[in-house]
């Protein structure tokens, strides 16, 4: 079993989330994170999908998909030529004694201070799975009082664009 | 509600607009299927979201709807009533609509209509929908919801019919705008009834059926993600033809697909092209004839010795619209472990979906067919002389010598009470190839799958993805209503016939003069035959009634309903009842055969185990060693 991320292109219509979303779970596939958004055509959502299952599965997982009516085009993503990027918000615990401490720390992660109180400071911070996870590990000493993270959205590296062919016209 | 519908024109007036305009095309350059021949366009003529539901249904060439109104879908039934295209037939219960539209688009082709109010009605409708998404029927689901301001808010007689049909349809819709209520319809035949088919409902919101909208005809067709693959690719059809050729013991594997292409003249002139043996599934049965030397029969769980047998024992499987489901497979891990395998689907996503295939061929198999005849012609014309490619004869020999080894058959009781086996047989054999035979499910589907001789396809109609129980009598209703001038047989148990018998109440009011053969044991006869094999003869819950009593009394119920009730309890009877009931036009027939309880489907391969472990009979496995 290993970790995929697919582009799922969608008419952007109610429902459309549910029918995706519903598809993994009858079909017994898990979903390791998810996130929508709009694209740069009007009407055409997409989705991004990580999901975590062996080679066959990953063909099936996308035959499904593509026989969505709504699902326009589904592209898996390479790890290795495309960015992938989540967002995280984290609130700490940090009173004047240890506020400075984990600025610093934070300071290494390119992370920033969005927020603050007396006894707790909030943090944003994105990158991949594995830059926040490290983050968490740092800050987990002061005591995370709240944490909130966003499906990943990833996009191809390079000129070309998923959305180039076909479905401009659509 | 009613004052605005009164006002705007009556479906008839609206037709009297219409005028001839070219069939139009989808973006992507699809050809919108033509249900009718006088196919009529219609400009901006005012109506209610009601009329625009019917004219729609007119205008894409619907001539049946198998429905019960209600609260949410009434305003739909006000125009119905003058309608002079669409006949709406009155059933007893929505799953009767569900299953009829599902008889008439498995009889004809053509795309079944089913309509149902909100709530119980839609949910209703469930069962019927789901069974046309396993055995990919053709039809369209319509149902009132409440107003689009209501929902959500548990409105009385509300359901999420769209979510919860999500699953079990091809698409569905839910419309909230008359304005969308052409497009919607026209989507919805269209989406039912090409590429892979199958159902999809269309719900509409109170609200918009009594509105007023512009109806137009043709509506614009949008649907930029759904564009299903016919034609196959030539080169996986040069790869198909190659390994045809190397094989030594290939096996034609014909799924449902054929039916519903309508490609079994096609597959016939395969089979004579190639000579290689056959073997047609459940829903496949009648596409290649069972008088056919090379039609092994059935495989799968109460398959034939050959066909099974066949099939473990290929070096090359050519499944053409079949999907390797589990009761065709038996163990996946063990199942035919020689065989390479060419599948032709129209759906990529069963290709390599449960068996891996060594050539994938997406596309509509009357086309794969053609393509694979053109490119056999060609290669074996070039075939070296010596070559023993294309020869088969062996391999024929050995799987007609199966054939013959081991015929279906059965043994009849003790102590002289008939046989169900033998029942089933004189109907096929009475009522001919040309008559309809439509099944429940449990041990008289598989008899009637095993013991009436198919010739053509749409012959035998089934539920054999989800196994409905009480699908053959309404089912054979919408058979007989798409074509009344064919004997429809609807082969029933006592278990199935008590789920869905209502429906002979719609069959007399409306003159559909089906003909029901209850092959009653007095218990729920497969799952009591898994107690007898697996659970120690222990028989929870699976005797209906006793033996010595008649609850219900079937011939009474028949009687009841205005149909004619017979009886048969012995051998002597038989033809006699079935000879009765062939001359009976005039209303609706039901026998109630009282056959043995016990006796058994086989040859059975056990739940979950290889198929090398098929039994011919009780205690009886084939001894392989002697043809080793």
């Amino acid at each position: 079993m290993s970790k995929h991320t697919l582009s799922v292109l969608v008419e952007d219509k109610p429902g459309v989330l549910t029918r995706v979303a519903a598809l993994f779970s009858r079909r017994g596939f898990n979903i390791n994170s998810l996130a929508v958004g709009q694209t740069e055509i009007p009407d055409i959502s997409r989705i991004t999908v990580v999901v975590e299952v062996d080679g066959a599965a990953l063909e099936q997982v996308t035959k499904q998909l593509n026989k969505l009516i709504e699902v326009l085009k589904v592209v898996e993503l390479d790890p290795t030529a495309s960015v992938q990027r989540e967002i995280m918000l984290v609130k700490v615990r940090a009173d004047a004694a240890t506020r400075s401490q984990v600025i610093d720390t934070i300071q290494l992660f390119k992370a920033k201070v969005v927020d603050v109180s007396t006894d707790a400071m909030t943090i944003e911070a994105t990158g991949n799975s594995d830059k926040l996870r490290a983050l968490l590990d740092v800050l987990e000493p002061f005591g995370i009082k709240e944490l909130v993270q966003s499906g990943m959205v990833a996009v191809g590296r390079g000129p070309r664009s998923i959305t180039d062919r076909s479905l401009r016209s659509a | 509600m009613s004052d605005t519908t009164k006002q705007a024109p009556s479906p008839a007036d609206v037709a009297s607009l219409a005028r001839q305009r070219p069939t139009p095309t989808v973006p992507g350059g699809q050809t919108v299927p033509t249900h009718t021949p006088g196919r009529e366009a219609v400009r901006g003529v005012e109506v209610t979201g009601a009329q625009a539901l019917v004219l729609s249904l007119e205008a894409v060439g619907a001539d049946t709807v198998f429905g019960i109104p209600g609260g949410a879908i009434l305003p739909a039934y006000d125009p119905l009533l003058d309608s002079t295209k669409v006949r709406h037939i009155l059933v007893r219960h929505e799953q009767g609509a569900g299953h009829a539209a599902e008889g008439y688009a498995a009889a004809t082709g053509r795309v079944g209509v089913c309509m149902a109010t909100s709530g119980p009605g839609a949910t209703n409708l469930v069962t019927p929908i789901a069974d046309a998404h396993m055995d990919s029927v053709p039809m369209v689901a319509i149902t009132g919801q409440v107003a689009s301001g209501s929902i959500g808010t548990d409105a009385f007689q509300e359901a999420d019919i769209r979510g919860i049909t999500m699953p079990i349809t091809k698409h569905n819709y839910l419309v909230t705008d008359p304005a969308k209520i052409p497009q919607a319809i026209a989507e919805a035949f269209h989406v039912a009834s090409t590429g892979r088919p199958g159902p999809v409902l269309v719900d509409i919101s109170k609200d918009a059926l009594q509105a007023m909208t512009t109806f137009s005809w043709p509506p614009q067709i949008d649907l930029p993600g759904y564009r299903p693959v016919t034609r196959p690719h030539g080169k996986q059809i040069r790869e198909a033809s190659r390994l045809m050729s190397e094989a030594r013991r290939p096996v034609l594997y014909v799924g449902g697909g054929v039916v519903r292409a309508r490609a079994s003249e096609q597959l016939r002139a395969l089979v004579d092209l190639t000579g290689i043996p056959v073997v047609t599934t459940l829903m496949a049965r009648g596409t290649v004839p069972d008088s056919h030397d090379l039609n092994l029969g059935m495989p799968g769980m109460h398959g034939t010795v050959a066909a099974v047998t066949g099939l473990q024992r290929s070096d090359l499987i050519i499944a053409l619209g079949a999907r390797f489901d589990d009761r065709v497979t038996g163990q996946l891990s063990t199942f035919a472990p020689g065989a390479k395998v060419i599948h032709a689907d129209i759906d990529p996503a069963e290709i390599s979906k449960n068996r891996a295939a060594d050539v994938p061929i997406v596309g509509d198999v009357g086309e794969v067919i053609n393509d694979l005849i053109t490119q056999i012609t060609l290669d074996r014309a070039t075939a070296a002389d010596e070559d023993e490619s294309w020869d088969f004869a062996s391999w024929r020999e050995q799987v007609a010598e199966w054939k013959t080894t081991f015929p279906l058959g059965y043994t009849d009781s003790d102590d002289g009470t008939l046989s169900p086996q033998y029942v089933i047989e004189r109907i096929g054999a009475l009522s001919g190839p040309e008559a309809t035979y439509v099944a429940g499910v449990g041990q008289h589907q598989m008899w009637a799958a095993q013991f009436v001789q198919y010739e053509r396809p749409n012959a035998w109609i089934n539920s054999g993805g989800l196994g409905t129980m009480g699908f053959s009598v309404p089912a054979a209703m919408g058979a007989k209503t798409a074509e009344p001038e064919r004997t429809v047989w609807a082969i029933d148990g006592d278990g199935c016939f008590q789920m869905t018998n209502q429906e002979l109440a719609t069959c007399v009011i409306n003159n559909i003069p089906i003909k029901v053969a209850i092959i009653n044991n007095s218990s729920l006869g497969m799952v009591r035959q898994w107690q007898t094999l697996f659970y120690n003869e222990r028989y929870s819950n699976t005797a209906l009634h006793p033996t010595t009593q008649r609850v219900p009394d079937f011939v009474k119920l028949a009687d009841a309903y205005g149909c004619l009730g017979l009886r048969a309890e012995s051998r002597e009877e038989v033809d006699e009842v079935i000879k009765l009931a062939l001359e009976t036009n005039d209303r609706p027939v039901v026998i109630d055969f009282i056959v043995h309880r016990d006796a058994m489907v086989w040859p059975m391969v056990p739940a979950g185990v290889s198929n090398d472990k098929i039994q011919a009979a009780r205690h009886a496995a084939p001894v392989w060693e002697r043809e080793d």
